[in-house]
């Protein structure tokens, strides 16, 4: 899968998750960019992205990950 | 919404919980309910997913949640936020990842019944302390399963073993509910074991985020949770509407003949059909009205009903409508000719276009997707439709109830003068100050009714028990007899004592199974007759409009009242001065007290 196709999937996951049409993500998006994005909401976000792409997360990732652009390496490493 | 009922699609409720929440919002008249969450882990998503079905149930609540895992603080120790924020239910979402102590192998029966002992009074001081506290409702999960058997296939019955262990515990909390009211448990047990105990909790979550199962597992607990919510609120279904070809038996019995239908134990798809009318039985058994609404001749139809390989019999339905009618234009006769709403039914086709049309002209009725004969129980059965929280006398009977109401009708055809029909059902009643064997009957029907309710105002229990024992309140109840049979609780009467000499209505609500039987009057007559013994000089009644209610909207016209003022919303205040004479409105129904 491309990269471009990635991000354009992963942002309408971000899009439904916090409600919000205006989100574009790109690589160096972080929480702190999306007003919502706290940590119960980033359970939501990661359940939302595995299903979206067919995948699962480890602990370790989901603690470790730092902004968007990891998290997209995660997936592609995945599917 | 479609979305929120069984079988859903977990993936888009989690994703899109906002904007359904958001859609919601847009109801009109929604109940507002405040609940307080108490966590023994974290509750967040449980929170926001029991919202979106608690408002796809027309109820709105607002939240206060214990910080994590404060269950037993928060319940037991004083509690200022608690106390102000007052709530109606109290959700115990507690898991057994909260029983702190397992037995071990060391232990002596004496030392584990001692062990349990003590677990369980810690949950019985939280719902005790609750009780004392607040007028509310409380929902104690049940435990679920662990995670290992330390034993195997032993760890059931082994006195050391966690499953033992979990099963004594979970009788306890049954035992506790089977003597309390205003106490439910919620089965996440049973919940769990649907879901798969494996994917229910694989530790992931736990360990990540302090949730004791996975998050795609919280839609299954919450829908749950909110089953038992809407059902304390009077928001059950109340009847099913059958279709009878493919739905009932296998085959059509207008082609295919009588003999050639596919019920009863022969065949396998024969076993299916079977098994789904005994299921309808069991429900009708529970005070479930089932009625047919069919494309078929209606002789063919009585025919198919009465195939010996069938556990239904057309005695068992009280409304029967085989002819080629659309089927929207049959559930509204349906619906008339019973005095419900629509949204009290459910119902079942096979046939997918059927269901898109009775679905498209009935505004609330419930029409679940059921695909294939085998999966029929199941989809229903998981709605949750309903829910019995609280069943009365009244429910086992109300089958036979309406059977009655069928020959009244008839027998009115028979007579030329009303006054003459009504007097002719020799009809006997008792209305009387609340007593305690009607409490619950009494907050259900303040929950059930909404056509004959002139304040629409709903009433738990808890708050029923209140009035009942508040001596600034002139509350009565009638039950209704005639020859054709008991009606049982049927009407209730609340009104507050002010200034001493003034009693105002907050609530005049009246089954739909007794309209037009003057009912209504002779309750009026009792009312001024025990209002006048508390010395009561006016009665003030109000009639706020909602979307059902209409029915009423001249009644205390009706009474003799006076309309003194209506704001621009309809809602209107009457007043009616008793210190003068009042003549009896009543002269049909011979009135005990």
């Amino acid at each position: 899968m491309e990269n471009k196709e990635i991000y354009e999937r992963l942002n309408n996951v971000f899009r439904d998750v916090f409600d919000d049409e205006s989100i574009t993500v790109n690589e160096n998006t972080t929480s702190d960019d999306i007003e919502d994005w706290d940590s119960l909401e980033h359970i939501n976000l990661v359940v939302a992205v595995e299903q979206e792409f067919g995948m699962k997360f480890n602990m370790n990732e989901v603690t470790t990950m730092k902004n968007v652009g990891e998290m997209v390496d995660i997936i592609k490493s995945r599917i | 919404m479609k979305e929120l009922e069984y079988p859903f699609n977990v993936e888009y409720l989690i994703k899109n919980k906002k904007k359904i929440k958001r859609e919601l919002l847009n109801k009109e008249n929604l109940l507002e309910k405040k609940i307080a969450i108490l966590g023994g882990s974290t509750t967040s998503e449980i929170k926001n997913m029991l919202e979106i079905f608690l408002l796809n149930y027309g109820i709105k609540p607002t939240f206060y949640e214990s910080e994590y895992n404060k269950f037993y603080e928060d319940a037991v120790f004083d509690n200022k936020e608690l106390d102000e924020f007052n709530p109606d239910i109290i959700y115990i979402h507690t898991t057994n990842r909260n029983i702190i102590n397992y037995p071990t192998i060391y232990d002596s029966d004496e030392d584990i019944s001692k062990l349990l002992d003590n677990e369980y009074l810690k949950f019985e001081k939280i719902w005790e302390s609750l009780f004392k506290k607040y007028n509310a409702t409380i929902i104690q999960n049940n435990f679920e399963y662990p995670a290992y058997r330390l034993f195997g296939n032993r760890d059931a019955s082994d006195i050391h073993g966690k499953i033992n262990y979990i099963t004594r515990l979970n009788q306890m909390f049954y035992d506790y509910q089977n003597k309390t009211n205003n106490f439910f448990i919620n089965d996440i047990n049973y919940v769990s074991a649907c879901y798969g105990l494996d994917k229910w909790e694989s530790g992931f979550y736990w360990h990540m985020y302090k949730y004791a199962m996975e998050v795609p597992a919280i839609p299954y607990l919450s829908f749950n949770i909110a089953k038992i919510i809407k059902s304390i609120y009077g928001k059950n279904k109340k009847a099913i509407v059958l279709d009878l070809d493919n739905t009932l038996w296998g085959g059509i019995v207008g082609d295919d003949g009588v003999e050639n239908l596919s019920i009863g134990p022969e065949v396998p798809s024969g076993q299916v059909y079977y098994e789904f009318q005994n299921y309808l039985k069991e429900q009708k058994s529970l005070g479930i009205i089932l009625n047919v609404n069919s494309k078929n001749d209606y002789e063919n139809a009585i025919a198919g009903l009465n195939h010996p390989g069938g556990a239904l019999k057309p005695d068992d339905f009280i409304i029967i409508k085989a002819n080629w009618n659309p089927k929207n234009m049959n559930m509204k006769d349906i619906s008339e000719e019973l005095n419900l709403g629509a949204d009290s039914f459910v119902f079942i086709d096979d046939n997918p276009a059927e269901r898109k049309i009775v679905e498209s002209y009935i505004d609330g009725i419930a029409v679940p997707e059921i695909d294939v004969p085998e999966n029929y129980i199941r989809i229903i059965d998981r709605n949750g439709y309903f829910e019995v929280t609280n069943l009365s006398k009244e429910d086992l009977k109300k089958s036979e109830m309406y059977k009655d109401n069928a020959k009244r009708s008839q027998m009115m055809a028979t007579f030329d003068d009303y006054d003459d029909y009504l007097k002719s059902l020799n009809m006997k009643a008792e209305i009387t100050n609340f007593k305690p064997i009607y409490l619950e009957r009494i907050s259900q029907l303040t929950n059930k009714s909404n056509q004959f309710n002139l304040t629409t105002k709903r009433y738990s229990l808890a708050d029923i028990e209140k009035v009942s024992k508040d001596d600034n309140y002139i509350k009565l109840y009638g039950k209704l007899e005639d020859i054709f049979g008991d009606n049982g609780v049927i009407t209730v009467v609340i009104g507050n004592i002010k200034n001493k000499n003034e009693l105002h209505i907050d609530l005049w609500i009246m089954s739909c199974r007794v309209l037009k039987r003057n009912m209504e009057f002779a309750m009026m007559d009792m009312l001024v007759k025990k209002a006048k013994e508390k010395n009561i000089k006016e009665i003030y009644g109000y009639y706020y409009p909602t979307m059902k209610n209409k029915m009423v909207s001249d009644f205390y016209d009706l009474q003799g009242f006076e309309e003194i003022s209506c704001d621009e919303k309809g809602n209107k205040i009457y007043k009616l001065d008793i210190s003068k004479e009042y003549i009896n409105k009543n002269n049909v129904i011979e009135v005990s007290e």
